[in-house]
């Protein structure tokens, strides 16, 4: 994180970065940034929905309970992205 | 920052406003993802059924109409009294 500023004015030899990398890097950046998000929220969410009562490992059924609250995660998550995407439409169609 | 380095390339700035837009966008779904997961999952299932997808519809059509609403009401009274937030500071 700390060589983000750093990267940006000095540029791998030295001299200054053209735009095209600048742009390309910060992309990559802002992908890294909310796939961490999704993550993030998403570990939140199915530890609680499917870890009842934290056992010494993870079990079968809790895996399985995992693997699917992640799916339906995702499911959600477009759906979200759909519905807010296309009230946006209809709103930005109004003005 | 005055005119120099990165904020005076246009075309940089014009990626950045993008960008930026793309990602308040994005931040939003994540947040309205959690808050009506919460409201409309209840065991993860093997599919995704059609209530439960009608009800993260819903939630999201609401969240927004209550952003709203509560935007419009805080214009409205803040305009009705003369400002509200002297009341809010004391």
């Amino acid at each position: 994180m700390d060589s983000f500023g750093s990267d940006f004015s000095s540029g791998g030899s030295g001299g200054k970065m053209d735009t095209g990398t600048i742009m390309e890097q910060v992309k990559v950046q802002i992908a890294v940034a909310n796939a961490q998000e999704l993550l993030q929220r998403m570990t939140d969410k199915c530890f609680k929905k499917c870890i009842g009562k934290p056992g010494s490992s993870l079990d079968n059924s809790e895996q399985k309970c995992i693997a699917m609250c992640m799916d339906r995660y995702m499911d959600a998550w477009n759906t979200v992205s759909r519905t807010y995407n296309s009230r946006l439409q209809k709103e930005r169609a109004r003005l | 920052m005055d005119g120099q380095g990165a904020t005076a390339d246009p075309q940089l700035q014009h990626f950045i406003e993008i960008e930026s837009q793309k990602q308040r966008f994005q931040q939003l779904v994540h947040q309205m993802t959690e808050v009506c997961w919460e409201k409309c999952m209840d065991k993860p299932g093997p599919k995704l059924d059609s209530r439960t997808e009608s009800c993260f519809v819903n939630c999201v059509e609401r969240f927004i109409d209550t952003s709203q609403f509560i935007l419009n009401r805080l214009e409205q009274t803040q305009r009705g009294k003369g400002g509200f937030s002297d009341s809010m500071l004391e």
